[in-house]
């Protein structure tokens, strides 16, 4: 069945309607995939009942004709989405075994287009992390090894789990979500492909929040072409979500292929970083030829507050997470471990539940928003950040389309050889993607080449607001040109 | 906006007189079908944790969405209190721990309210008046309940509360004396009620306030001030300042200084007690909440509101004063509370001459209704004699077809028995005696019987009201004393 598993999205939708092969027949492929990769981590919740069920419901709606965009697609679902009576955990100890009553709307959504949820997919707790190691479940493992070792790599984060589970052909596409950079860092990571779309676009409604104001989810998926297929799926206007935009969702795919020919495509010099690896410079470089290869104009463009954003960010962030984590405390679900007082209750459940990243981004969101320091640091990041969206604004009243980075400053590392000792080596991954939250904007991370090791490398590009559709038109150029990578089975 | 401020009472100590100062914090639940960001019903009194949604219990990934017709009534209130509608606030989080707040967080406006300056003008004895301040208006959450007496070792939690819209409403530290603050209560409480943007029920916890008292040798600069929670009495306010500024003033003469701190006031033993001081107070980390967009909206939508909004105490008092020539002070009486002012506009609506009776009306509202009322111990929404029913009596009187006197044995008649006053004026022969010819000769009976009187009236004209008392006894009281009064001058000659 691992003919099944290696099928993309689209190729799956024509199978399909075609009536090749079942959606029960393509869930079980994935299902025994994953039963045979649980060395990886991937999923902390399997739901296999469920994903038969699923698949046999939409196997007959398929045989009448009336299946959905989405219709018998076995999908992973992040732990950070609500799935109703089905464990979701932000993989987090403080969560316990808490079953939500309630779906999010981006998951209803796809199981109203007709998708099948395999399972719950590990992440970095909270959504908090860089390498999926801050996970309650423990790491997920990088499909992908540096050639000639047999080092277990990190897949990224905070959506290891989703993008570890999309490269290793677990599931056809994931959900993610990305407040920094969770979802293009670990796509780069795995040569998956991976859309952080823009503020506003798909509601947040029924996801474990992390910081609300640069939270936004989006999907991983093996090509430029399914990311877009899901991403239609997962956008639209929610009235329970109030920072949503009601702004009508396009065809995704039909941007997929389309010319790039006249667009405007900045190079921005900030993000030339001293020290920056030669292959990341030559990566670069080589995307740049292929858009220009492809019709488009290359132009240097500044985006001059750029080396203010990542610690901007880690006000921010950090300081809405100290707010939105507040709820979990022991009195109504998840974890309680009693005490002789209310607030020995507070401080056992919350000491015994959160792990040492989330304690420790409580604690700086805590400080910055207190009285004396909140001018000092709150108030200087949410100008910074006005400042950061204004380079942005500038840029593209200039007519440029879009804008291409490198997705991370480095291949994927091992696990436990960053951060241990400084955990500001591990929020350096975010430097090139933190950027594009602060501002609200759309990117995409697409495979573009690997390193000297033969790790996979992605770039980075970065849309208008609301315009996700060029960024697949330009992501499919690149694709075409990079190829597909999959790891070699090891596991 | 700048108030000149009422001097209050001051306050003798044993170094000379000390003034009052006080601010006001008070909280007003709004008056909604359901909560201030979800769909909870806002209904008191239901099951515990009945009328809670997944928003309210604060489940992950759960956001607030602002519930509109809350927003329109802070607006209509502010339009109320005179204030400035601001076109854009803001929603910000005020962070603290405690069960009864699921969030861990209240959803507040510190930097942004959506309402500004204002004033009201607030009624004292003997007709005084004073201006008020309005410091600011916002909307915020606000906490469930716990209950601590449910288990041995356990508190309880009932959310049904929790998320339920207030306005919390500041006055500017305009007030210097008990009285003042119990006016200001008094006056917004029917403010608020006549908008009908709170119920102002403060049993039922539906109206609140949090009194700030400092004392100091007037005109001297502010003392330090500590603030009295969560009141729900008005009479209880007047005792709490009153117990407070003696408290402070003594530890002042005493070669002490005040703490800044929070306040109980407990009614048994009509004292304050320390609750938390300044150091244990919370840092509550404001910060605005990213879950939820400014509030905007336009000056048409405020106009909208405005247009609409109905009569307010003042405008009505004015109206009494002006077209039906009341006095200020029963203007002010009918006018204070609502129903009072509705049944009142009611016994209007049913007299066939306003212009000649609308005063009169209003002397029997406030002087035969509401003091058999007050007897009783009734309010004015149970009271057994209608508004109908007394514009009936007060238009028979008008029209004179009855006395005053016989007035109130009908009145008395129709609180215990009911009926319609005219058909009893009929039935039971209350009609009042306009035939001259019949009180004529009851007056000259009288005279002619009473030579010794006649010569005293004659000598002395103020004696005169001796035979109007004979004359109205012999006609049972039905005789029109206007009539009888001419007559005796005519034939006493005086």
């Amino acid at each position: 069945m691992t003919d099944l598993t290696s099928l993309t999205i689209a190729e799956a939708r024509e199978g399909l309607a075609s009536q090749s092969f079942t959606s029960l027949e393509l869930t079980d492929a994935h299902l025994a995939a994953i039963e045979a990769a649980r060395s990886l981590n991937a999923f902390v919740l399997e739901t296999p009942d469920q994903a038969r069920a699923m698949a046999r419901t939409v196997d007959a709606k398929i045989a009448k004709g009336e299946g959905g965009p989405l219709a018998g697609i076995p999908l992973g679902i992040k732990d950070l989405f609500a799935t109703k009576d089905v464990r979701t955990t932000a993989c987090s100890k403080i969560l316990g075994n808490f079953v939500p009553p309630y779906e999010s709307t981006v998951t209803s959504q796809l199981w109203r287009d007709g998708a099948v949820m395999l399972g719950k997919l590990n992440n970095d707790e909270f959504a908090m992390g860089s390498s999926n190691e801050t996970s309650c479940f423990g790491p997920v493992v990088n499909p992908w090894r540096r050639e000639g070792s047999n080092t277990t790599l990190v897949p990224g984060g905070s959506s290891g789990g989703s993008a570890s589970a999309v490269a290793a052909l677990l599931c056809m596409g994931a959900t993610a979500t990305d407040t920094g950079g969770s979802i293009r860092q670990p796509a780069a990571f795995t040569a998956t492909v991976g859309v952080k779309p823009t503020y506003g676009r798909c509601s947040r409604w029924g996801i474990v929040a992390f910081a609300s104001s640069l939270d936004q989810a989006g999907p991983i998926a093996r090509t430029v072409r399914d990311s877009a297929i899901l991403m239609r799926s997962m956008a639209g206007h929610d009235p329970k979500d109030t920072t949503s935009v009601d702004i009508g969702v396009p065809d995704y795919e039909a941007a997929v292929g389309k010319s790039v020919k006249g667009m405007k495509i900045g190079i921005p010099k900030e993000y030339r970083l001293d020290g920056m690896p030669a292959e990341i410079e030559k990566l670069w470089s080589e995307g740049a030829a292929w858009l220009k290869a492809a019709g488009a104009e290359l132009v240097e463009v500044s985006l001059p507050h750029t080396k203010y954003a990542l610690p901007a960010y880690y006000i921010v962030a950090p300081a809405e997470a100290s707010s939105n984590l507040a709820r979990y405390d022991g009195v109504r679900y998840g974890l309680r471990v009693p005490g002789r007082s209310i607030g020995e209750l507070y401080e056992n459940t919350r000491a015994e539940g959160f792990g040492d990243e989330v304690r420790r981004r409580v604690m700086i969101g805590t400080y910055v928003l207190s009285a004396g320091y909140y001018d000092a640091y709150y108030l200087r990041a949410q100008k910074v950040r006005t400042l950061i969206k204004k380079d942005f604004e500038d840029c593209f009243a200039k007519g440029i389309s879009a804008i291409l980075t490198p997705a991370t400053p480095s291949a994927a590392f091992g696990v436990g050889e960053k951060g241990g000792a400084d955990p500001v080596e591990m929020y350096l991954n975010d430097i090139f993607t933190v950027t594009v939250n602060m501002a609200g904007l759309p990117g995409i991370a697409v495979p573009a080449g690997k390193d000297a090791q033969g790790l996979p490398l992605g770039l980075q590009l970065i849309g208008r607001p609301f315009d996700e559709e060029t960024l697949f038109s330009l992501g499919e150029v690149v694709e075409q040109a990079a190829g597909r990578f999959t790891p070699p089975r090891w596991w | 906006m700048t108030v000149s401020v009422k001097p209050g009472k001051l306050i003798k100590g044993q170094t000379g007189d000390w003034e009052v100062v006080i601010g006001m914090e008070v909280h007003a639940q709004v008056t909604s079908k359901s909560k201030l960001f979800s769909g909870a019903s806002t209904e008191f009194g239901g099951e515990p944790n009945s009328h809670v949604s997944l928003v309210d219990a604060a489940m992950p990934g759960m956001l607030p969405v602002i519930n509109e017709e809350c927003v329109k009534q802070a607006v209509r209130t502010g339009l109320g209190l005179n204030a400035k509608i601001n076109l854009r606030s803001v929603f910000d989080r005020k962070n603290y721990f405690y069960p009864d707040s699921p969030q861990g967080y209240q959803i507040s406006q510190y930097k942004s309210p959506v309402v500004g300056e204002g004033e009201i003008v607030v009624e004292l004895d003997g007709g005084r008046t004073a201006t008020i301040g309005i410091e600011r208006l916002h909307l915020e959450q606000d906490a469930g309940k716990l209950l601590h007496d449910q288990a041995p070792t356990m508190s309880y939690v009932d959310l049904n509360r929790c998320g339920v819209a207030l306005m919390e409403i500041v006055s500017k530290p305009d007030i210097r004396d008990a009285e003042q603050a119990k006016a200001y209560v008094t006056k917004l409480r029917s403010i608020l009620r006549y908008l009908g943007t709170c119920d102002g029920d403060m049993e039922k916890g539906s109206l609140r306030a949090d009194v700030n008292v400092s004392v100091r040798k007037p005109g001297g600069p502010l003392g330090t001030r500590c603030e009295i929670k969560n009141m729900n009495s008005i009479n209880f306010i007047g005792q709490a300042i009153e117990y407070e500024a003696r408290r402070q003033i003594e530890i002042i003469e005493d070669g002490g200084t005040i703490d800044q701190e929070t306040r109980l006031f407990d009614p048994n033993k009509g004292e304050t007690r320390s609750m938390r001081s300044k150091e244990e107070a919370h840092d509550y980390r404001y910060f605005p909440d990213p879950d939820l967009l400014p509030l905007e909206f336009t000056q048409g939508y405020v106009d909208e509101l405005k247009a609409k909004l109905p009569e307010l105490p003042d405008q009505k008092k004015a109206r009494f004063i002006e077209s039906l020539g009341l006095s200020p002070y029963d203007a002010g009486v009918l006018v204070a509370e609502r129903e009072s002012a509705v049944f009142y506009e009611t016994v209007l609506d049913g007299l066939a001459d306003k212009a000649r009776d609308g005063k009169l009306a209003a002397n029997w509202v406030i002087n035969e209704l509401f003091g058999r009322l007050n007897k009783e111990g009734h309010g004015i929404t149970a009271s057994p004699v209608s508004a109908a029913q007394l514009a009936a009596i007060v238009g028979l009187i008008g029209e004179g077809t009855i006395s005053g006197k016989i007035a109130k044995d009908l009145f008395e008649i129709v609180w215990t028995e009911g009926g319609d006053p005219r058909e009893l004026v009929e039935a039971r022969g209350m009609k009042q005696v306009t035939d001259l010819g019949a009180i004529e000769k009851v007056v000259d009976d009288i005279i002619a019987a009473n030579p010794d009187k006649v010569a005293q009236a004659k000598a002395k004209p103020q004696l005169a009201g001796w035979f109007v008392g004979q004359v109205m006894k012999q006609s049972g009281g039905k005789a029109n004393p206007q009539a009888v009064n001419d007559l005796l001058k005519t034939k006493l000659g005086i």
